[in-house]
């Protein structure tokens, strides 16, 4: 993975330095909240309900052991002994001291960690496919692309204050696990027809309360010219991007209202302007870049196939476990295994210090000390033997974190909500926690099959309740919580948003109304084989309107 | 009826006006009958704010349950007492132990 070289650590080091004076400023009066409030949000600290909240980036998802257990470290020191980790690939702890967090900050640059850019209008954390690296589909590992984002926007002077903050998202496979056409730029990694490496571009994309598929402007942007066609981007978003009204900043709303044809003819002419100048990549760079993610050295282990038919044959969890959270790896006696967040019951994505520790340690010894954090908000073992497939589930089992619901209705994307987040209108954990229960044998959440469920507290949507093939909006009315369904909504590379399917449900009422939208699909579906937004795009809205409110016109 | 609540600064933890100072829990909050205690309330919170004991300084409705004092809407109420789903966590997690 990427190591700091000597600029990154100077950097970081002199940014945890600056605000840590900062910090003292303000803890003795020196400076005012309004002064200090944009110098905070720009390290990732945030005012919430209970507590300030720390949100630590993790570039494109990558971990090594040694930042998991610091993060276990700064949850036992620091908070209250757990982390949360976000559908942005980051992790965020609930309870710092503001006068704690200078030494937070120290703790996480020993180990090439920081909190720089996950807050503010500012280019954030660029994401990636959690598999990048080891997917057998993939035509090239997007992160080193991902970490020349990275260094080219971190206080990038012309790009620190735009009309709002900026995602991007990239994915090295056709399969789109990352996301791509929900963010502002959505980068697909491909070849052309020459096998030269570039880009299919697009803008525009955004959920919260204007959700919006990302268009595409270019089918292929060599690699070279990543930084100066992302540049144009970002000027014609700096210089048209509203900013009259914080709702409609975004360059979803720019995209919307300029229209695609117009938004490419200008980019391409900014481009222009820009493409044989400086930001030129060259391409030993991207290669030198590219060396800090050479996979790790991948020996043959063939004796994996036998060993895993002797397990299965003595282990009925680890046979359930291999088939729903292991996936293929390019190299066919490796697996990259999913490790859920999603206990039943559990709060997505949380996990507490000890749990970390293991999983760091589980990490060194089996998967070449490599990590993911994924936007679905579990940790992802990249590189695994199928030899050790074994080891690592009793490992898992040990720590409570081997449940085998990956891409299953329990596997619930789900922000903090009502219960932590000070914009939240309603709670969604606790909705999430009593659907986990409702479904909670793994048979009947295998009958069901691939369910994407996501639910968001808030029209923010940081829970992406509209790319959910079951999306829950919670919100207040009335003086109480109520929830809104949405069905139809994906994230992968045929992003659709969802749509709502009628009026709200009260708390109490949620997951049953949950509980009959899948049995409606159940009925419906043409064979097990038919997914549920395979069936619901064949059949529409109507049969789920049908089955959920019937009654009540009938009634009235 | 209005209470006077922010989280204080050195540590973000929710804090409540009581009895002439900030308590980190809300059951003893001073109540603001009306306007002029409104008025009375506010005052002190934007001292407060100003002189940087406090943040996000807000009068929030409150009503009187069983004796103690209780915010009316959930958002505050959680504040009050901590996340529903970790009863250990918050100002309620000294009723749990």
């Amino acid at each position: 993975m990427y190591r700091y070289d000597e600029f990154d650590h100077d950097f970081v080091q002199a940014r945890v330095a600056e605000f840590s004076d900062q910090v003292q400023r303000r803890l003795a009066g020196e400076i005012t909240e309004d002064q200090f409030r944009p110098l905070r949000l720009m390290n990732g600290v945030y005012l919430q309900l209970h507590a300030y909240m720390l949100r630590i980036a993790v570039p494109y998802g990558t971990l090594n052991g040694k930042q998991l257990r610091m993060l276990g470290h700064i949850a036992r020191k620091y908070d209250k002994g757990y982390g949360h980790f976000t559908t942005r690939q980051n992790i965020q702890f609930n309870w710092p001291a503001l006068s704690d967090i200078p030494a937070i900050l120290a703790d996480l640059a020993s180990v090439e960690m920081h909190a720089i850019q996950t807050s503010g209008n500012c280019i954030r954390n660029v994401t990636a496919d959690h598999f990048a690296g080891a997917a057998a589909d993939e035509v090239a590992d997007p992160r080193p692309y991902a970490e020349i984002l990275r260094q080219w926007s971190s206080v990038h002077p012309e790009f620190s204050f735009l009309p709002r903050k900026f995602k991007i998202a990239v994915t090295g496979a056709e399969r789109d696990r990352a996301a791509i056409q929900t963010h502002d730029i959505g980068l697909h990694l491909k070849k052309n027809a020459a096998g030269e490496l570039g880009f299919a571009v697009y803008v525009g994309g955004g959920q919260g309360r204007t959700p919006m598929v990302a268009r595409k402007i270019r089918d292929f942007l060599p690699e070279a010219d990543l930084l100066s066609y992302c540049t144009a981007i970002l000027r014609v978003y700096n210089l048209y991007g509203r900013r009259d009204n914080k709702y409609k900043a975004r360059i979803k709303i720019l995209v919307h209202e300029t229209g695609v044809d117009e938004i490419t003819r200008q980019v391409e002419a900014e481009w222009q302007e820009l493409k044989d100048a400086e930001l030129k990549l060259p391409a030993a760079d991207i290669r030198a870049i590219e060396a800090y993610f050479a996979p790790p050295a991948l020996t043959d282990r063939p004796e994996g196939d036998q060993a895993v038919k002797l397990a299965r044959l003595d282990s009925k969890g680890f046979s359930q476990w291999l088939d729903q959270n292991v996936v293929t790896h390019r190299h066919p006696d490796y697996a990259a295994v999913t490790i859920s967040l999603k206990g039943i019951g559990e709060v997505p994505g949380d996990a507490s210090d000890s749990q970390m520790e293991a999983v760091a340690d589980i990490a060194e010894k089996y998967a070449f000390d490599e990590l993911r954090v994924s936007h679905e908000q579990n940790l992802i073992l990249p590189h695994v033997a199928r030899a050790d497939l074994k080891a690592v589930y009793d490992a898992l089992v040990d720590i409570g974190l081997a449940t085998a619901n990956s891409n299953l209705i329990s596997d619930i994307i789900s922000c903090p909500g009502l219960d932590y987040c000070a914009l939240a209108t309603a709670r969604s954990i606790p909705i999430a926690q009593e659907i986990s229960r409702r479904f909670a044998s793994l048979e009947r959440q295998r009958e069901i099959g691939e369910l994407k469920l996501k639910i968001s507290g808030c029209i923010n949507a940081c829970g992406h309740h509209h790319v959910g093939h079951i999306g829950i909006l919670g919100v207040e009315k009335k003086g109480s919580e109520l929830y809104q369904v949405t069905l139809g909504g994906s994230a992968d590379e045929n992003t659709s948003v969802g749509e709502i399917i009628g009026r709200g449900f009260s708390s109490e009422e949620i997951t049953d109304a949950i509980e009959q939208i899948v049995e409606t699909y159940l009925g419906l579906r043409l064979n097990p084989q038919e997914k549920f937004i395979d069936a619901y795009r064949r059949v529409g809205p109507a049969p789920f309107k049908e089955a959920l409110y019937a009654g009540e016109a009938k009634a009235a | 009826m209005k209470i006077l609540t922010a989280n204080r600064l050195t540590d973000g933890i929710a804090v409540w006006y009581a009895d002439g100072g900030w308590a980190e829990t809300v059951d003893h909050a001073d109540l603001a009958h009306d306007k002029a205690a409104e008025d009375r309330l506010e005052a002190i919170g934007a001292k407060a704010y100003a002189d940087n004991e406090v943040v996000d300084v807000n009068l929030i409705d409150a009503d009187v349950v069983n004796g103690a004092v209780e915010p009316v809407r959930l958002r505050e109420k959680i504040r009050a007492a901590g996340p529903t789903i970790r009863n250990d966590l918050g100002k309620q997690a000294a009723h749990a132990a």
